[in-house]
Parts: C-alpha cells; sequence; structure tokens
C-alpha cells in the first residue's frame, strides 16, 4: 500500500506492523468479548428484581411468532415504499431545481436559488413537521414531500454543477445546429450531467432511505416504529433489546446493498467513460 | 406573529440549546473523528480494518435509529446520565465517521510527490506530517469539515424528538399551544437554524475558491 505518509515498508517495518497488528487484533476482540459478556450478565435493578441478561432465551423467544415477522415486514415495506416514491419525486424536482438555477432568465433564477438555499438550509424533520402541520396531509405524504423537497434540492444541485462542469462548445454546437436553448439544455446537456453525476445521485437515494427514518417521529409506521417502538409497547419493554437489535440488522442489509450497488454503478460508469 | 414575540424567551432558550448541543457534540465528533482518521490511514492492518468496519456501520445506520438507542435502551441498560447528555453521544457517534472520512480524503488528497520531496531532502516523519503534508491538507479538509457540520446542525433538530429542549423541540411545544399561528412559528424556527447554516455554508464556499485558487 503506497500513502502520503509512508514508504513502501521493508521486511523490519513490515514485521513490526504485522505484531502490532496482531496486538490489535487482541484488543479489539478482548474489547468485543468484555462488551458481549457485560450486556450478556444478569443485572439487578433498583428494587432488587433480577433481569436476565440481553442474550437469554427469555428475550429472544418472541422470534417465534409469525405475527413479530408479519410487522417487521410491513414496517420494511413501509420504509421502502415511502424511499421508493419519495425517489421519484426528488428526482423530477431536481430536473426542476437544476433548470431553473441555470435559467438565463433573472426571474427565474433568483428566486429558485432562493428556495434552494432555504431549503438546504433547514432540517428535514422540521420540513416535515412543517407540512404535516400546515397542510395536514397526514404523516406519509409529510414524509415523501419533505424528503423530495429536500432531496430533490440536493440533487438538483450537483445536476447544475454536471452541467457546469461540460465544455461550452457542448451548448454552442447545439445552439449553432439550430436547436432552440431548452432543446438544447434538454438533448445535449441534460443526459451527458446525469450520467456524470450518476453515482452521487445514487448516493444522495441512500441518504434518502436512511432519512425515511425521521417519519418515526411524525408518526409514521415505518420500520423503526412498527418494528421496535410498537412491537416493544405490545410484548413489553424485556425484549425492546432484541427488537432493536434485529431491526438494525435489517436496516443496514438495506442500505449495505444500496451502497455495494451505488459503488459497482458508479466503477462502471467511470470505465466506460470519457 | 405576537405568537412569536410573547414565546421568543421559549426560542431563545431552545436555540442556546441546539448551540451547545452543536458544540459539545462537533467537539466529541472532531476528536473521535481524528481518531478513526489515523486509525484509517495508520500501516498497522487491524485498526485499518477496525476503522474501517465502524465507518460502514455507522454511516449505514440511521440517525434516528442511533438517538433512540441512546434515548430508550442506554436508560434500560442503567446507563442514563439524562437526555441531553444521551443525545449528545449519539449525535457524537453518527458524526465522528462522516469527519474521520473528510479528513482522511483531505491527506490522502495530498499529492504522493510532495511527501516523497520532502523525505527524500532528508525531513523526519514528523517534519513531513507537520510542514508539508498537514498544511495543504488542512487546507482541503476545512469546506468538507464546515459541510459536516452543517449537517450536525440540521441533525441536532433530531435530538428533539428524543426529549431534548432545542429548536426544533420548541417548535413542537409552541405549535401545540398555539395552533391558529403554526405557519409563523415553523418559519422563525426554520429562521433559527438558518441563521448558523447559511453563514457556514457561505465561509465554506470562500474557502473552498481561495484554495482552488491557490492549487
Amino acid at each position: 500500500m503506497s500513502s502520503v505518509l509512508y514508504d513502501a515498508p521493508g521486511p523490519k517495518a513490515i514485521a513490526r506492523s504485522r505484531v502490532l497488528s496482531i496486538i490489535g487484533i487482541i484488543l479489539i476482540a478482548a474489547g468485543l468479548v468484555w462488551l458481549i459478556l457485560v450486556l450478556g450478565a444478569p443485572t439487578v435493578s433498583a428494587n432488587g428484581a433480577v433481569q436476565p441478561g440481553l442474550w437469554s432465551v427469555t428475550r429472544w423467544d418472541v422470534f417465534s411468532d409469525v405475527q413479530v415477522w408479519r410487522t417487521l415486514g410491513q414496517g420494511a415495506l413501509n420504509t421502502l415504499r415511502m424511499a421508493g416514491v419519495a425517489a421519484v419525486f426528488a428526482l423530477a424536482l431536481a430536473v426542476l431545481f437544476s433548470f431553473g438555477r441555470a435559467s438565463e432568465t433573472r426571474w427565474i433564477r433568483v428566486p429558485t436559488t432562493i428556495v434552494l438555499e432555504f431549503v438546504r438550509g433547514m432540517p428535514v424533520l422540521l420540513m416535515m413537521l412543517f407540512i404535516l402541520l400546515v397542510f395536514s396531509t397526514g404523516s406519509f405524504w409529510a414524509g415523501v414531500a419533505a424528503l423530495s423537497v429536500y432531496n430533490g434540492a440536493i440533487i438538483g444541485e450537483a445536476l447544475r454543477a454536471g452541467i457546469k462542469s461540460l465544455p461550452r462548445g457542448q451548448r454552442e454546437a447545439g445552439l449553432a445546429i439550430g436547436l432552440t436553448p431548452i432543446a438544447t439544455r434538454f438533448r445535449i446537456e441534460f443526459p451527458q450531467a446525469f450520467r456524470q453525476m450518476l453515482p452521487i445521485i445514487i448516493a444522495q437515494l441512500v441518504v434518502l432511505l436512511k432519512d425515511t427514518s425521521l417519519s418515526f417521529v411524525v408518526a409514521y409506521d415505518e420500520l423503526l416504529r412498527s418494528g421496535v417502538y410498537n412491537l416493544s409497547n405490545f410484548f413489553g419493554n424485556r425484549y425492546s433489546f432484541s427488537f432493536f437489535f434485529v431491526v438494525l440488522a435489517m436496516y443496514l442489509t438495506i442500505n449495505l446493498s444500496l451502497s455495494w450497488l451505488a459503488r459497482v454503478i458508479a466503477r462502471r460508469s467511470r470505465s466506460r467513460g470519457h | 406573529m405576537d405568537a412569536i414575540i410573547e414565546n421568543l424567551p421559549v426560542f431563545l432558550e431552545g436555540f442556546r440549546n441546539t448551540l451547545s448541543l452543536l458544540a459539545i457534540a462537533g467537539i466529541g465528533a472532531l476528536v473521535l473523528g481524528i481518531i478513526l482518521a489515523a486509525m484509517r490511514i495508520s500501516p498497522v492492518a487491524s485498526f485499518r480494518g477496525f476503522a474501517t468496519v465502524y465507518t460502514e456501520l455507522v454511516r449505514n445506520t440511521p440517525l434516528t435509529l442511533v438517538l433512540f438507542f441512546c434515548a430508550y435502551l442506554l436508560p434500560y441498560l442503567q446507563f442514563s446520565p439524562g437526555y441531553f447528555t444521551l443525545a449528545a453521544i449519539g449525535l457524537t457517534v453518527y458524526t465522528s465517521p462522516f469527519i474521520a472520512e473528510a479528513l482522511r480524503s483531505g491527506i490522502n488528497g495530498v499529492p504522493l510527490g510532495q511527501a516523497e520531496a520532502a523525505r527524500s531532502i532528508g525531513l523526519t516523519f514528523g517534519q513531513t506530517l507537520s510542514f508539508i503534508i498537514m498544511p495543504q491538507a488542512v487546507r482541503m479538509v476545512i469546506p468538507p469539515l464546515i459541510n459536516v457540520f452543517i449537517a450536525l446542525t440540521k441533525n441536532t433538530s433530531v435530538a428533539g424528538a428524543f426529549f431534548v429542549f432545542e429548536l426544533f423541540g420548541a417548535a413542537r411545544k409552541i405549535t401545540n399551544l398555539r395552533g391558529d399561528e403554526v405557519l409563523a412559528i415553523l418559519l422563525a424556527v426554520a429562521v433559527f437554524y438558518l441563521i448558523i447554516t447559511i453563514p457556514l455554508g457561505l465561509i465554506a464556499g470562500k474557502i473552498e475558491r481561495k484554495v482552488t485558487v491557490l492549487r
């Protein structure tokens, strides 16, 4: 591995870093084992009642109930549904925003810029509450609207940067062969900018998927609310850690596979590239 | 409008709590992020692996899940130093990998030839780091770092949903009291957030332009 900080290591340095590495592995493993043991130990609460450790069977036996899995699956579906709908709207808005922002008419460009700055500087959660209370849309559409506007603004900026980074000749050539400015933008500049910015757009869509969990706060039954909050209210707090653990695993599976997909697409579009 | 004026102390208290959450979690995440970045670029493979796994896991976990864990499950595990501290811990943990990534990409962004030239004229490791690499890396790192802090500012609003009284909590409380002026109240809260985020964004943009001119 070549790095800015180090020369390629010689035999002595390799041996030394191997020893350090083994010590590191032992330290990390010891830390993990300690954590597992501490979590697994039975605890005594303030009133003297003894609670079983977190790995005890009595905390995990709910998972033999089919209804639990059905609820978890429904939660995951709700999360994915919100993410899917919001992604479509976000992309549409992004196109609008990027055109407005790069427009040659001042009366379109300046208001779009102000709206974009406002939207990008504001928490998504506040926007969700805002839409829920002002337009009383219900929690699903409040979540979808806030996520599409926010992510649309960010993807729109990425698209604009993509359009701006194209060689000037592209636009000039389009105009020179008699296309209207709008047609030039749509048929010449936009497809190139989109392809160039595809990795960033997909990464932002992963962020959108993660942010659907914010709709927990406006009481939408997504994975976190239905899988951890509702289930542990129903079956008792004893199981809340187990439910959390499973929901975390589900989130990580979905997000890590999407991130992996994003990386594959990024690599492919780069190798096909320019 | 009068709903805002008569509740101004509540807004200001929320704003103060947002700022202190931002400061505490920001400093914590910076410290943790520097440690992670150091592990990530160290020649020791096991540290590198640990930091990589930590970064990937935390970055792919939604913030709401992290704060849920802090607010509901840590007290259940009999660790309860108060919701403010718990939220600060959650935000620190969540933000640290983003800081580590910004630092790492800055250091790796210094051209290899710079370090090789420094070593070949006989500078020691410490000298190479402090005279050649760091001055260049810091400049490139500051704009992305500011962007991480802008994101952190916006993320503190999630803590408001988990029993911390900051700007978002203030918004919820006052909209409950004054249902007739929801729009004005929410706009006022948005302005408080923009007071933090827009100047930070302008500074980041300015520094970014300056650095690109220098290179």
